[in-house]
């Protein structure tokens, strides 16, 4: 068995790996060579060192800009989604009638794409507004937290189904010992659901950081970076210099580079900080 | 023996994989394609262009089309495919400067010499590359039945009796306050269409209501009307000298529009166009290819002989004998790296469509170009409401139009940025004097980065 394993792997690996290749390294390697270069057209490129990692950040302040503001929305929309999901999925695992009907709608708006998303928003929150003779141009900061209660939406049921299949595997025994020896609710929660549930909280964490890093359709759809670059994030900024701006593809394949270097530090870090939780538990 | 069958089996499926996918899509040889800009007649190219032209000559005919707003991206990509677009398409000076590399020199052809006006195409380095096709025309167009209701109201604050009397920036004023205080009566919501400052949708100001100024600045600049686009182009500063114009008539669009200011940042040109054609109000700024805006939408209430157009005034000196905006954006070019068959049958093409009976019947009745071309006749322009109206301002001796100079403007960000601003502006984020700023800021950093 071992052995045949061994004979036909690489015949079997062949078609993933052609696919990798084509689909994955090949675009990457380039991009990291383009990021180099000057180019109009991506087959007829010509080498020019670092200027455009300088440019990225010397020509207009709107790429730190969008580094901010995605990174503020990222805390704050993991902070609740996590939060709400958590929530969500305690209340919905303790047996109460209508527990699936629940479950499913509120996992529901995840089927929904994101651009549909953020039109169906777009109307809610401009019909809000309307009411105070504005709208979600208005100020950058509508659409900051637009995008915040947008993405709650979306993604609050899908980390909550996570939650409820770590809660449901919580042991039953280790519950009952504790109310045995009189532990309370809350003492219940941090001592024991919690703990047992640090492998799911770190793969929601990574989920939601990640998705909040690479957000594109739904910022796009609620308010394409408007006012004035206010509500940009950086998916959006990078798409913006490198398809609107006349010169600027290598800038924006500069932006790119540093955008997934940033992501990857990141979403590692914060790997390496939930999974030390996960063995202390 | 079956493990060796097996193994040459498998191989030989990964290897076929690319090739029947490649294979499926074999085009004939020396096929013009053709990447059209105009999404609005992507229909006509391909159901009624492409049948006529290869039944008369027997060159395969492929036209694609880009989506709205997408034209420099998928023109990016199509062209590095083994079968580029043979002809393609460039706005102005600004896009040929990024596209020269790419396109044939065209001052031999038939369709450069068939140009009425020969210095209308876009030449560099003593070579023609970019042939224009067709000519438009935008003002403020009016509806003149509530034009008329409004001239009838026995209390009128103003002297004159019909729209045509208005021939400067005060008289457009006063008629349109004193209408927007009658707006009950003529069962209007605004005297303007709301001012669509939704994203992609500002280009209406942005770019066509920004070339009076900048017309303005550099005809005055080099000294003549006809040279103000080649000073724009070359500007490394722009004072924004007629700011104070630019902004009485921007004003006057905000404070008499269908909307509230602080909704305007929702709104998109085909509302501002809907609004029009309901008759919900009596003026929107738009040029004539907004003419199938009009006659198309269902519950049109406006009649195509009350469809006219008016220039835009704002306070300048000598207005009056200002016609509307005429010129093009639309320019286009042989792509040198297709294969020389491909590129003389796509010179044959745009001969075809341009100058043979067939060609100029479509180009008249069913794509509706105004063409600079001299093999049309005066009874060969379209028929639509605004494109007629575009001809007779630009055959009306006692005014003269405003040439397209924002093909000057230094680069797309230059456009974004100052939309932004009017945005804010609108919201009262910023005040008018920190607008005029940004777009003085904003076109010094463009130009040193177009390498002005």
């Amino acid at each position: 068995m071992e052995k045949s394993i061994r004979k036909w792997f690489a015949l079997f690996a062949l078609p993933g790996l052609i696919c990798f290749l084509i689909a994955f390294l090949v675009p990457f390697v380039w991009g990291l060579v383009l990021s180099f270069c000057s180019f109009t057209t991506i087959t007829d490129a010509h080498f020019i060192g670092l200027g455009n990692y300088v440019r990225a950040f010397t020509v207009d302040g709107y790429f730190t800009q969008s580094f901010l503001f995605t990174l503020l929305f990222t805390v704050i929309s993991v902070v609740t989604i996590n939060l709400a999901a958590f929530t969500f999925a305690l209340l919905l695992t303790r047996n109460v009638p209508g527990t699936n009907a629940f479950r499913t709608i509120i996992f529901m708006p995840n089927l929904i794409g994101g651009i549909v998303l953020g039109w169906i928003w777009n109307v809610i929150i401009n019909g809000v507004l309307a009411a105070f003779g504005m709208n979600i141009m208005s100020d950058p900061k509508f659409g900051f937290w637009g995008l915040v209660v947008l993405m709650n939406w979306q993604n609050a049921g899908y980390m909550m189904v996570i939650y409820i299949a770590a809660i449901q595997n919580i042991p039953q025994d280790e519950l009952e010992a504790a109310a045995i020896d009189g532990a309370d609710g809350w003492t219940t929660l941090t001592r024991i659901t919690i703990p047992s549930v640090m492998p799911s909280i770190t793969i929601c964490l990574f989920l939601t950081l990640t998705n909040g890093f690479k957000l594109y359709d739904q910022n796009l759809a609620l308010t394409a970076g408007q006012p004035n670059h206010g509500t940009e994030m950086l998916a959006m900024n990078i798409f913006n210099t490198f398809y609107s701006r006349q010169g600027f593809e290598g800038v924006g394949q500069a932006k790119a580079v540093i955008f997934t270097i940033a992501v990857a530090l990141i979403a590692l870090l914060q790997l390496r900080f939930t999974r030390d939780r996960e063995e202390t538990a | 023996m079956r493990k060796t069958s097996c193994i040459a089996l498998a191989v030989l499926l990964v290897l076929a994989l690319p090739l029947a996918a490649g294979g499926s899509k074999e085009s004939a040889a020396g096929e013009v394609y053709f990447l059209n800009f105009k999404p609005e007649i992507a229909e006509v190219y391909t159901s009624e262009v492409e049948p006529a032209f290869e039944e008369a000559t027997g060159i395969p005919l492929k036209v694609v089309t880009a989506a709205s707003n997408q034209y420099e991206p998928t023109l990016r990509s199509e062209i590095t495919k083994s079968e580029p677009p043979v002809i393609f398409q460039v706005n102005g000076p600004v896009g040929l400067a990024n596209w020269k590399s790419y396109a044939a020199p065209l001052e031999d052809s038939a369709i450069y010499s068939m140009l009425s006006d020969p210095s209308m195409a876009l030449s560099e380095d003593g070579h023609v590359y970019a042939i224009p096709y067709t000519v438009e025309g935008y003002g403020i167009i009016y509806n003149d039945a509530i034009m008329r209701a409004y001239f009838a109201l026995p209390g009128k604050a103003v002297d004159i009796s019909s729209a045509e009397e208005i021939r400067d920036f005060a008289t457009l004023k006063a008629v349109v306050e004193d209408m927007t205080a009658h707006k009950d009566e003529l069962g209007i919501k605004g005297v303007f269409a709301s001012t669509s400052m939704a994203p992609g949708s500002d280009w209406r100001w942005q770019t066509h209501l920004f070339n009076m100024p900048l017309w303005a600045e550099f005809r005055d600049k080099s000294g003549d009307s006809s040279t103000a686009l080649a000073a724009a182009f070359a500007a490394t500063e722009f004072d924004f000298a007629y700011s104070d114009d630019f902004r009485n008539l921007w004003d006057l669009y905000l404070d008499n529009s269908v909307s509230q200011k602080g909704l305007l940042g929702g709104k998109n040109d085909a509302d501002s166009m809907a609004e029009f054609a309901l008759g919900q109000c009596a003026m929107v700024q738009n040029g004539n290819w907004g003419a199938s805006q009009i006659l198309g939408v269902p519950g049109n209430t406006v009649a195509d002989s009350d469809i006219r157009f008016l220039p835009l005034y704002m306070g300048m000196e000598g207005e009056s004998a200002q016609g509307i905006c005429v010129g093009t954006e639309n320019y286009l070019c042989i792509n040198r790296n297709a294969s020389a068959e491909a590129q003389a049958n796509a010179l044959q093409f745009l001969e075809w469509l341009f100058s043979s009976p067939e060609g100029k019947d479509l180009v008249t009745n069913r794509l509706g170009f105004i063409t600079p071309f001299n093999t049309f006749s005066e009874d060969e322009q379209p028929t639509d409401p605004l494109a007629r109206q575009v001809t007779e301002w630009m055959a009306d001796a006692s005014v003269k139009s405003v040439p397209w100079t924002f093909a000057g403007i230094p680069s797309e960000q230059w456009k974004a940025d100052f939309g932004s601003a009017l945005l804010q502006y609108i919201n009262s984020s910023i005040t008018w004097e920190d607008a005029v700023k940004a777009a003085q800021d904003s076109w010094a950093r463009e130009a040193e980065l177009a390498g002005r």
